[in-house]
């Protein structure tokens, strides 16, 4: 009766499922993030109540809504694993540590692109978006780096400020200047897909390279940095 | 799947080891040993150094001198693999709330890449294969959650058992149930080190007392009752 540690991609797969069946169970997500998210956009809409001036802040309103919200379903996310003490018993299970980020990035991902595709849909909605096919392709395109950067940076800072105390208040405050590329790129990417303030759709691309770059960058950085950063 | 612990040998062997926390000596030359199958009490004061020691054992601690092994792996070197092969329960249970009794041990015992028949005879074991098998861990006692925490050591395989205070939180009948997990798990072949202060609970359990002062671990003193129960 051996125990054998089983292979980052297999820990992944593993720690992914079971987030993802603890939201399934918990509805914490479908039941209180996602109406929050909704209510940050309806907020919005009747702070900035011109249609104008909503049309063309539609994309940095969905991606404010997202970073909001990620925040919430970051320290969720944590918090399941710091409430009976699961992320120590991981750690002195001897459970690979980049396993476990990549695992928790993706569940993390999965519940962020829902949550995107719920703010987009409101723009369009309540702001009146506009989103012709070629847009649709680069909101698309848009929504799968700017996802995964910020699953990879908030399991990251997660990670980091799961062990500390007041982590409510100094995730936030670890968070928000780094996802700071994202919401710039992200949101110039989305108004070049929604043609708000005139972009063309072609504008938009460039910035998706970026998004690329940062969520490469983070991605590398996260896997190699979670096990140290969790160990400490 | 990793080669299991040599059958002879110690399970523990420590000598002359020091850990340290932060500049503190928490443990200043322990030598001990614990052979496989014994259930051994680590009795000492608040700040003696029994969590420590449990955790020096865990892989979790480096040793900053001397030597020793855990389940054959050196603790110098291999703490990776002492993690692998060892399950610490302190406080916390590392379950998760939401999820089922079963899912719980499924989980913990896919990270060793445990079968469905070795996640099934974890709960078996436990007596947690039949009513609470799919009942949420949140709905729960403190004792029920106790027992799925040491299922899930079982499906993990681990071949020590380090317990820090494991009867902190249960009632008379969770207690009974603990002691009949460990008798099992070692029936089965595992071993067990035990940090308590409930001396009377966990000394009628423990087949030998080793006594944990001021980081150093030694046969219990004159003032405290014999060590080989």
């Amino acid at each position: 009766m051996a125990g054998g540690a089983t292979s980052v991609w297999a820990t992944a797969r593993l720690v992914a499922a079971k987030d993802l069946r603890v939201e399934r169970r918990s509805r914490v997500v479908v039941n209180q993030v996602l109406p929050f998210a909704a209510l940050v956009m309806v907020l919005f809409a009747f702070a900035l109540d011109a249609d104008a001036v909503l049309e063309r802040t539609a994309p940095g309103l969905v991606w404010l809504g997202t970073i909001f919200s990620l925040l919430i379903v970051v320290q969720r996310s944590f918090a399941i694993e710091t409430a009976d003490g699961a992320l120590d018993a991981l750690r002195v299970a001897g459970v690979s540590p980049p396993g476990i980020f990549l695992g928790k990035s993706f569940a993390l991902a999965v519940q962020l692109f829902v949550l995107e595709v719920l703010l987009v849909l409101l723009a369009i909605v309540l702001y009146e978006s506009e989103l012709d096919a070629a847009g649709a392709v680069l909101l698309v395109t848009t929504l799968v780096p700017a996802t995964t950067g910020l699953a990879f940076v908030g399991t990251l800072y997660g990670g980091l400020a799961a062990g500390t105390r007041g982590r409510e208040t100094l995730l936030p405050l670890l968070l928000f200047p780094v996802v700071a590329p994202v919401l710039i790129g992200a949101t110039r990417a989305t108004e070049a897909a929604l043609g708000a303030g005139g972009a063309a759709t072609d504008e938009g691309w460039p910035w998706v390279g970026m998004l690329v770059i940062f969520a490469a960058l983070f991605g590398v950085g996260g896997t190699l940095a979670f096990g140290p950063l969790v160990e400490e | 799947m990793e080669p299991a612990v040599a059958s002879s040998g110690p399970v523990v062997e420590l000598d002359d080891a020091v850990a340290v926390l932060g500049r503190f000596p928490a443990l200043a030359g322990v030598t001990m040993s614990v052979e496989r199958g014994e259930i051994v009490l680590l009795r000492g004061p608040n700040g003696a150094g029994k969590t420590t020691l449990l955790r020096l054992c865990a892989g979790l601690l480096p040793l900053a001198r001397g030597s020793g092994s855990v389940v054959g792996c050196d603790l110098s070197t291999q703490r990776d693999t002492i993690r692998s092969r060892v399950g610490l329960l302190g406080h916390s249970n590392g379950l998760y709330h939401d999820l089922t009794v079963r899912e719980n041990v499924q989980f913990w015992g896919a990270t060793v890449g445990a079968t469905a028949d070795e996640i099934q005879a974890s709960l078996e074991r436990m007596g947690l294969a039949a009513r609470l098998s799919d009942v949420a861990v949140g709905r729960l006692s403190a004792g029920q959650k106790r027992r799925t925490a040491l299922a899930c050591l079982v499906a993990r395989r681990a071949q020590l058992w380090l317990l820090d205070e494991p009867h902190a939180g249960l009632d008379a009948a969770g207690r009974d149930e603990l002691d009949r997990t460990l008798h099992a798990a070692v029936a089965a072949g595992a071993t067990v080190m035990v940090a308590s202060h409930e001396l009377e609970r966990a000394g009628g359990l423990a087949t030998r007392i080793v006594d944990v002062v001021g980081g150093q671990a030694g046969p219990p003193r004159s003032d405290h009752d014999g060590g080989s129960l």
